[in-house]
């Protein structure tokens, strides 16, 4: 499968991110457009292009915006979640630095969707600081130029765009604790029910999408659900934009069609393992999925297939770990992750992340107990499932498919009392690690 | 006074003094009063006012918790909540150059860790605090996103991508 340009086709355009490029290149007609349609006609064609949402879960996006009442007694709420803080992640970065008209025409057209009240935030993770700057510059541009603001090309729409800086949490990515977070609260994910379509950001029904997601959108206004149906297979269609990192020797971001094949992908695209090493495992779907073994990994890189392999495509960010990687000590830093990503609201998730991450670096070093291996998945078991939201079951994917997948190795630290021979120390143990 | 969470660096280290109250200079008062009318609540302005006293003063000093608290009507209860739940609000002073490496999974397996301990020993300093000439503050952070161009090292808001031990220390030149 060759490589497109469709989602990141201005990128490599000089100055990308002015609009006078953007509108050259075709930019803001797909908001004359929609303008011109009714809101459930923009609906219907997100339905009918069969796009699900980018952000992680893969949940259909059409369906989602039709979740929203219609005449709530609140306003409805558009955001953007940007606060990508996924490990193995930095597509949206890429949307938002490169090509940020491409998403704020995405969010005109969404927000006129689901009939958003004039303003929508962008909520950007405060660690992109370049990119919210990017951002602010070009929402100027799009005022301006009278795409934002009051009565949008005549239309009698309102709408504007506030970029919300987020402060270093991951859990902030987390729906609900994305709205907490722009309420101005300690990002806590919140019960559901009722869900944010019904109950979200100040009260009002909430769409919460992803850069990705609200980026295709003026793609399929443009060229038809049709078009995108055509890049991938049924229920996993349009571009999709692939993060690799880690032992592979060309890490970066790579757009095909969704559904390239892992194995090519890491090999011919990617130019295989970094110093010509054995590839040992792979993370497909950023920290929180499930690892694959090399001969698990001929598979096509869509939600279905990858989570009938038993893990999940989540935010495509792919981590190559090669064979001089010790397993313990990668699921040692992911668990740390966890541990000090968890927002410490429910007791299983904030005691057993750390315990985790605990147990582990005892094995990691030498200090393992022969039943260890099996405590990791009785904690686990403990965690799953067990709090308000995911990041106790992301916690739990990489230790889970480790330990089974890897077991000889957690076994032959306990008896060995160290690593396997052929991996390689990348970080000292003698060094203090802060708290969290 | 005594330190109040002596083993945990990020910690504030003493009580608000209320004879010490702090104001935002006009040029950040201007931005706070555009900041408010970009939220439909007062709290909701919360997190960029928090943003703005660290661009102002560089870390968020026990003062300006009570500060915030009295322009957005928040306790200070709630202001320091959100305070020690986000990672990017220094509850300390920090050096001039705040840097911030990134050693999750992805930035390790390229050897994030050697740059961390690599300024950790060149700069004399432990883990989350500061050079004694108040210079540098060396920190581990997670994923800061950039995976692709791993190890990344994160120098107040600015991104090195692409480091290595070399490329660290010619950076460091530059940040005198």
């Amino acid at each position: 499968m060759d490589q497109i340009k469709v989602l990141l086709a201005n990128i490599d355009k000089p100055n990308s991110t002015s609009i006078d490029v953007y509108l050259d290149g075709g930019g803001y007609k797909a908001v004359e457009k929609a303008l011109k349609m009714t809101r459930d006609e923009v609906t219907q064609l997100v339905k009918d292009s069969e796009m699900r949402g980018r952000g992680g879960a893969g949940f259909p996006t059409g369906m989602k915006w039709s979740f929203v009442p219609k005449n709530a007694p609140k306003p409805t709420w558009l955001l953007c979640n940007a606060d990508e803080s996924e490990p193995g992640t930095f597509k949206d970065r890429v949307i938002m630095e490169k090509d940020p008209h491409l998403l704020i025409e995405g969010m005109i057209i969404s927000a006129y969707a689901i009939g958003s009240n004039p303003m929508s935030y962008i909520y950007i993770r405060g660690e992109f600081y370049y990119g919210a700057t990017v951002l602010d510059k070009a929402l100027d541009e799009a005022r301006a130029k009278g795409y934002l603001g009051k009565n949008i090309l005549g239309s009698g729409f309102d709408f504007d765009i506030t970029v919300a800086r987020g402060a270093g949490a991951y859990i902030c990515g987390e729906e609900t604790g994305l709205i907490e977070s722009v309420e101005g609260h300690r990002g806590q994910p919140r019960v559901k029910p009722p869900f944010p379509a019904v109950v979200g950001v100040f009260g009002g029904p909430t769409v919460v999408n992803n850069v990705e997601t609200l980026a295709c959108v003026p793609l399929i206004i443009n060229n038809g659900a049709e078009w995108f149906k055509s890049f991938g297979t049924p229920k996993n269609t349009g571009p999709k934009l692939y993060c690799v990192s880690g032992s592979v020797r060309k890490p970066g971001v790579y757009e095909f069609p969704m559904g390239i094949n892992l194995k090519e992908l890491i090999y011919d695209h990617c130019g295989g393992i970094l110093g010509d090493r054995k590839l040992k495992a792979v993370i497909p779907g950023g920290a929180s999925a499930p690892m694959l073994k090399p001969d698990e990994i001929d598979l096509p890189l869509n939600f279905d297939a990858v989570q009938k392999a038993g893990s999940m495509l989540g935010s495509a960010g792919i981590i190559v770990l090669d064979d001089s990687v010790c397993i313990v000590d990668a699921v040692w830093r992911l668990a740390k992750f966890f541990a000090h990503e968890s927002c410490g609201q429910c007791t299983p998730c904030r005691e057993g992340t750390n315990w985790l991450e605990s147990v582990l670096d005892r094995i990691e070093r030498g200090e393992g107990r022969p039943q260890d291996a099996d405590l990791l998945l009785s904690m686990s078991d403990n965690i799953g499932g067990k709090s308000l939201c995911a990041l106790g079951d992301a916690a739990i994917g990489p230790v889970i498919s480790s330990v089974k997948k890897f077991r000889d190795e957690f076994i032959y630290h306990i008896e060995h009392k160290s690593c396997l021979p052929e991996t390689v120390r990348y970080r000292r143990l003698d060094r203090a690690v802060a708290a969290h | 006074m005594a330190d109040l969470h002596p083993d945990n660096p990020y910690a504030p280290d003493r009580f608000p003094d209320r004879n010490k109250p702090v104001e935002f200079p006009p040029e950040a008062k201007k931005k706070f009063d555009y900041i408010l009318t970009r939220y439909p609540t007062k709290e909701a302005a919360l997190l960029p006012t928090l943003h703005l006293v660290q661009e102002v003063w560089g870390w968020i000093s026990p003062e300006a918790v009570l500060y915030v608290g009295e322009l957005l009507d928040l306790s200070p209860a709630t202001v320091f909540g959100v305070v020690s739940f986000y990672n990017m609000y220094n509850q300390k002073p920090v050096g001039k150059y705040h840097l911030q490496v990134c050693t999750n999974l992805s930035c390790m397996v390229r050897r994030a860790y050697d740059i961390y301990d690599h300024l950790c020993d060149k700069l004399d300093v432990q883990p989350g605090a500061t050079t004694k000439d108040g210079q540098y503050t060396v920190v581990e952070v997670e994923c800061l996103g950039s995976c692709g161009t791993a190890p990344v090292v994160q120098v107040n808001n600015e991104y090195h991508e692409n480091m290595d031990v070399t490329k660290m220390d010619a950076l460091l030149a530059e940040l005198k």
